[in-house]
């Protein structure tokens, strides 16, 4: 079953199309990815799903489960089990740790909370009373977004860049939440131009200016990191090295 | 007994039958339970609709315990004076807790003159924290005077954030000789008609004195704040900060005035204040994990005020 499918999009800024006549589906329990040049598009695209401030007023429709998402805020939207996980999370004063991840966790009890820590490999006993603030390196916030994520238990999970601002060491932490998540049934999009977040995934869309260029397995679309990228039919042809930034 | 009430608002129903913490207990402007340990003397005196204290630590002396004051009214219309004069004796170290507690308040005036001194190398800590009752008539005026011997430690941290404001107008001055140290920080969660007045003043007179003028305000509803935080350096390699944030929702209103001042090439003093509605990043991105908007915000402020 499509859990997400996407017939039609447009949006625009100042009159200048940045997501034009773009349709995609998403497979119920699959891990997609979409990749694409920088400006392309794909934070746009995420906005947009989750119902972003900016971001509502879209032409053509989005549907999760066969309901149309136009009209409905973001928190309508996570009730219906869609979430976000930001390229950059953001960053708050004085909230604790624990405090974030409890309001965004199912389960309330400290067990549920913990575990959701470990998924991520972030030490609860460490971490849990520090503040979710500029004192966190980039990677730290990156995997505590993911933590509260995992503790939502969502449906359908976006997961902008989450490789950005993570070292070696943790993107195996993130690609293991990710595989958790996976294997808890949720659907995950992750938005990427890295080609190691890419092999996680099995089926992927290149968006390119705004628009679905291609898609297919990762086996075929992975060859647009290896310079075999079709000719682009747009006027701003995406430069190979930006395809291929970040691998 | 009146006091209970007292008691159960600022959680102090252990603390005060523990004789190893130090208390005084102030009902309007009678003294109604204190206890003194080695090492200190309080000198407590009964005035016109007050009480004035004076509380010393002795030189050396390192209380271990954090001294419990609670101020509190039980009445629904009082004024209280309070007046303090603390000497922090050289190389002494203390910290006091105090809570400010009028549950039941519809025309309070609650007034503080405090005098502090911290003697060389001394460490004094005070916590004030104001439990107000629903109804927003109380008037708070505190106003303090610090000075900082050198080496001397002075932090100092301001909380209202259970129960309505009304009016509240802090005045502090702190005088810092060479290598002291001063943090003062206020924590104000206003809603209706309250109004918030914060005059912060740190004067980093000695070599290598440093201080941090902090302050955290949430308003909603009709409420104001006017912060003026300062600070004057002329010590030499003396370090200042001022941190003022405000989150401002539906017709509240909020200013800031940070004030730094330089008088010596070798000093450095920076500041940073924000004042706008919650951040839009962090209310949605609480938002995609399920929390109402209104959770939200309360969540993000909880924070801030933390
Ligand atoms: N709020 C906005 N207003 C105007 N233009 C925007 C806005 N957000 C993004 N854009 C533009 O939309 C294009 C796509 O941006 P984005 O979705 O962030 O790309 P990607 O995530 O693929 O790098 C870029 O050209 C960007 O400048
Ligand atoms: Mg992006």
């Amino acid at each position: 079953m499509d859990i997400l499918k996407i017939e039609n999009l447009t949006l625009s800024f100042n009159g200048k199309n940045i997501l034009s006549n773009l349709n995609l589906k998403i497979t119920e329990g699959i891990i997609h990815a979409i990749i694409g040049p920088n400006g392309a598009g794909k934070s746009t695209l995420a906005s947009t799903i989750m119902g972003l401030e900016g971001f509502r007023n879209f032409e053509g429709e989005i549907y999760f489960k066969n309901q149309p998402l136009k009209g409905l805020g973001v928190y309508e939207r996570a009730r219906l089990g869609i979430t976000l996980g930001w390229q950059e999370p953001a960053r708050y004063e004085g909230l604790k740790v624990s405090q974030f991840i409890k309001a965004s966790s199912k389960n309330k009890d400290k067990d549920s909370i913990i575990e959701a820590f470990n998924i991520v490999g972030i030490d609860y006993y460490e971490y849990h009373s520090r503040a979710v603030d500029k004192s966190l390196s980039g990677g730290e916030r990156k995997k505590i977004e993911l933590a509260s994520i995992v503790a939502m238990q969502p449906s359908l999970v976006i997961l902008d860049e989450p490789d950005s601002g993570i070292d070696i060491a943790s993107l195996k932490n993130i690609f293991a939440a990710i595989k958790y998540l996976h294997e808890k049934d949720a659907t995950i999009i992750l938005i990427t131009h890295s080609l190691e977040v890419l092999k996680q995934a099995e089926f992927a869309y290149l968006l390119c200016n705004g628009t679905i260029l291609d898609e297919g397995k990762v086996s075929k679309i992975r060859k647009y990191f290896e310079g075999k990228c079709m000719p682009c039919p747009h006027k701003n042809i995406p430069l190979l090295s930006e395809i291929g930034k970040g691998v | 007994m009146e006091e209970d009430i007292l008691y159960e608002a600022a959680n102090l129903k252990d603390v005060i039958h523990d004789p190893t913490v130090a208390r005084l207990v102030i009902n309007k402007d009678k003294i109604v339970s204190s206890n003194i340990i080695k090492g200190m003397e309080i000198f407590p005196e009964e005035i016109k609709d007050g009480v004035k204290v004076k509380l010393v630590v002795k030189e050396g002396e390192i209380i271990e315990k954090p001294i419990h004051l609670c101020f509190g009214i039980t009445e629904e219309n009082a004024v209280q004076n309070i007046v303090i004069d603390a000497d922090i004796e050289k190389n002494a170290s203390v910290s006091l807790l105090a809570h400010c507690v009028f549950p039941l308040a519809k025309d309070i005036l609650h007034k503080m003159d405090a005098k502090i001194h911290v003697g060389e190398n001394a460490h004094y800590s005070y916590f004030e924290k104001h439990i107000h009752s629903k109804n927003g008539g109380v008037r708070v005026l505190p106003k303090t005077i610090v000075s900082l011997d050198s080496g001397a430690r002075f932090k100092t941290e301001f909380e209202l954030i259970k129960g309505r404001v009304g009016l509240i107008d802090i005045d502090i001055e702190t005088k810092c000789l060479e290598n002291s140290i001063m943090e003062v920080t206020s924590r104000i969660n206003g809603t209706d008609e309250d109004k918030i007045l914060i005059k912060e003043t740190g004067y980093l007179i000695g070599e290598n004195s440093r201080g941090v003028l902090t302050s955290r305000v949430a308003l909603r509803d009709n409420a104001k704040a006017e912060i003026f935080n300062k600070i004057v350096a002329t010590g030499a390699h003396s370090r200042g900060h001022v941190d003022c944030k405000e989150i401002v929702q539906d017709n509240a209103q909020a200013s800031a005035i940070p004030i730094v001042e330089v008088k010596n090439s070798t000093a450095h003093v920076t500041h940073e204040a924000s004042i706008g509605s919650v951040d839009s990043k962090q209310l949605e991105t609480l938002m995609s994990r399920g929390l109402t908007e209104d959770a939200a915000v309360e969540l993000i402020i909880q924070g801030l005020l933390s």
